[in-house]
């Protein structure tokens, strides 16, 4: 910790705030009908994205979920091209093509955010497997929800990590609920990071609200991968503020006490953070949120002003290379 | 040019791009130690060591998931199902992720993945490890399916699908890994996906059929020759992108058409063959076309009733005596 500079610390907050910031305009957007399909909003989690993917190198690799704004936006992604992805238009990331649930950022190391769950956690296998067959000392993390953490796949994304010590981070953010059902009714387990031991794998279980408790955690188990040490299991106890998908709010559906999510906003990171921040005199958070609302204001007009996919480009990139002379028919 | 069976022309090919390109790695359950559970993979292990022929535990999700994050980062991964069958377990991977990738990514990302193994109607193994699993991949834009039906074919498509950019579905056949032929000794000998061979030439009829169909109607129309009809048999070799060209041209020099497929014929590959052809050549065809399919039931253990599943050489010929007698 105490090794962490100022310009960190400051960095976290930005990060954090340009997150929770991005997901209201986004609920607002959506409110109004700007951004189609269906978002998920990861209000409440920002800790966890910026916890972990400060800890990473530009070149280290994520793969993310269907609540994947805060993820891309922490690893570096550009709040320009997120807007415009999510409101569907040329300029996005996908432009155009994959919306909310596929963000993807070839030069960032983000291989995609996936909307099937569990899904990502073998492509991460995948990517650590390839950086050390080339003789490389990335580090690939796999987000995931507490509900994944029943999918087949994952529990074979673990294995195979734990059996060829593959550099590879699991990152567990423990939210309490797969939409309405509870983790405390799918799984038995009091912490779900004492699943990895059975795997062969050191499993840790920190406070998803607390940045620098995030960090810390994540710097850990980034460093023992990149060491050769072979995959973690990072269980983030944290909160989502909101419902499960922007509109739910409207189906008037309730799984959660207010009291329990009173509860978890009082530890808000966003409150709480800035609050510390402030007490250390390490900065003043209104001149970050002033930078941040300058840059999510130039996202969405950029977004707004950008094109929509032209329709004759519709079928262009369906495979990476073309044979002349074929036939279109069958493809 | 030189004589081998199927398995050692795909062995060969393997090999053989291995060696030029130090991306390819192959990964599957029993490709290493036991050499594959049909030997394909035999002493791959012993040249190019446990880095680039992995063992894997069994989870086809999980390594093909694997593969799919391997090609992200730029290897070439050859994965081997040891039946097709069990790409079902895997379909999440390959048709969510590996198939839509590049498109749903904006052109990011493209997955040079080819996904290998045995399917088709094997030899009694009873209806979880025998039936027609192209149907299972086929549908997907963003595949490419090859079914090779010759030594040589598996070579030469085999070689064409590791060097490809995008995730191919390469389904072999368990009944013809022992079947030999010339395949040629070029390490440089590919076929290009998505082109159709015609594998004898005839006048009266064109028949379509790949893997042992097409043996099956090649013996059919030798038979029928000696009746004095001329059968023309094209085999498309890959099912996606299909070479519907060399089909069409084909039907317009026979005027008549007969499609044959081992698999369920509802929804299968031969309504889809039928209907460009339809579609292409309608004013060309001198009777309706034909289809030959197996039966719409799962594939039964017992040998007689297994016998009556795909289509036998006597129905194969009646529908050709049909088209030519309309």
């Amino acid at each position: 910790m105490g090794e962490l500079t100022q310009d960190q610390f400051v960095g976290f907050y930005r990060t954090m705030r340009t997150i929770r910031r991005f997901e209201q305009r986004v609920v607002e957007l959506v409110n109004r009908n700007d951004i189609p399909g269906a978002a998920h909003e990861y209000v409440g989690e920002e800790a966890v994205a910026t916890g972990v993917c400060h800890a990473l190198r530009p070149d280290d690799v994520i793969t993310s979920t269907h609540r994947g704004h805060g993820h891309i936006l922490a690893k570096g992604g550009d709040p320009r091209r997120m807007m415009a992805e999510l409101m569907g238009k040329s300029t996005g990331y996908n432009r155009g093509r994959g919306g909310s649930m596929h963000i993807a950022d070839l030069e960032l190391g983000i291989f995609g955010a996936n909307g099937i769950v569990g899904a990502g956690a073998p492509i991460a296998c995948g990517a650590a497997m390839a950086a050390k067959l080339k003789g490389r000392d990335g580090v690939a993390v796999s987000f995931f929800g507490d509900g994944a953490t029943n999918q087949g796949v994952l529990l074979e994304a673990l294995n195979l990590a734990a059996i060829w010590k593959l550099p590879v981070v699991f990152v567990c953010e423990n939210n309490g609920y797969a939409i309405s059902a509870s983790i405390r009714e799918m799984s038995p387990l009091q912490r779900l990071a004492d699943r990895a031991p059975a795997f062969g794998m050191p499993g840790d279980s920190v406070d998803g609200m607390d940045v620098l408790a995030v960090h810390e955690g994540a710097s850990r188990v980034v460093a023992r991968a990149r060491a050769g040490g072979g995959p973690s299991f990072l269980e983030c106890l944290t909160y989502r503020f909101v419902g499960h998908f922007t509109a739910e709010k409207a189906l008037g559906i309730k799984y959660r006490s207010d009291e329990e999510i009173e509860e978890w906003r009082q530890r808000d990171p966003l409150v709480t953070y800035p609050a510390w921040l402030r007490e250390r005199g390490i900065c003043d958070p209104a001149r970050v949120d002033a930078e941040v609302e300058a840059v999510l204001e130039e996202a969405v007009a950029f977004a707004r002003q950008s094109p929509l996919p032209a329709p004759e480009e519709a079928l262009d990139g369906m495979y990476a290379t073309t044979y002349p002379g074929l036939p279109a028919r069958g493809w | 040019m030189a004589v081998m069976t199927y398995r050692e022309a795909l062995n060969l090919a393997l090999r053989e791009e291995m060696r030029r390109d130090p991306r390819v790695f192959v990964m599957g359950e029993e490709v290493g130690l036991y050499e594959g559970a049909y030997r394909v993979t035999q002493g791959l292990l012993k040249e190019f060591g446990e880095k680039r022929v992995v063992d894997t535990p069994i989870c086809e999700s999980g390594f093909t998931g694997v593969g799919v994050g391997a090609a992200m980062l730029g290897l070439r991964p050859v994965l081997e199902m040891m039946t097709f069958n069990f790409a079902i377990l895997a379909l999440d991977q390959i048709v969510n992720t590996a198939a839509k990738m590049l498109y749903m990514s904006g052109g990011q990302y493209n997955i040079p993945l080819v996904v290998r193994g045995p399917g088709g109607p094997a030899a009694q193994l009873a209806a979880q490890h025998s039936q027609s699993m192209e149907t299972y991949f086929y549908h997907v834009p963003g595949l490419k399916v090859v079914r090779p039906s010759t030594p040589a074919d598996a070579k030469g498509l085999l070689k064409s699908a590791i060097r490809d950019e995008n995730p191919v579905i390469f389904i072999e056949s368990e009944t013809l890994y022992a079947v030999k032929g010339e395949v040629p000794d070029d390490p440089d000998f590919t076929i290009p996906l998505g082109q159709a061979i015609v594998r004898r030439e005839g006048t009266d009829v064109t028949v379509v059929a790949y893997m042992g169909m097409m043996y099956r109607a090649m013996e059919v129309a030798e038979e029928l020759a000696r009746e004095g009809m001329s059968v023309e048999i094209v085999d498309p070799r890959t099912l996606r992108p299909m070479d519907t060209q060399t089909i069409v041209s084909s039907v317009r020099k026979t005027h008549r058409a007969v499609v044959i497929e081992a698999g369920a014929g509802f929804a299968g590959m031969g309504s889809e063959i039928l209907s460009f052809i339809t579609e292409q050549a309608f004013d060309d065809l001198d009777a309706p076309v034909e289809r030959v399919t197996g039966e719409n039931a799962p594939m039964p253990y017992a040998r007689n009733l297994e016998l009556l599943k795909t289509p036998s050489k006597a129905k194969i010929a009646a529908a050709i005596r049909k088209v030519c007698n309309a």
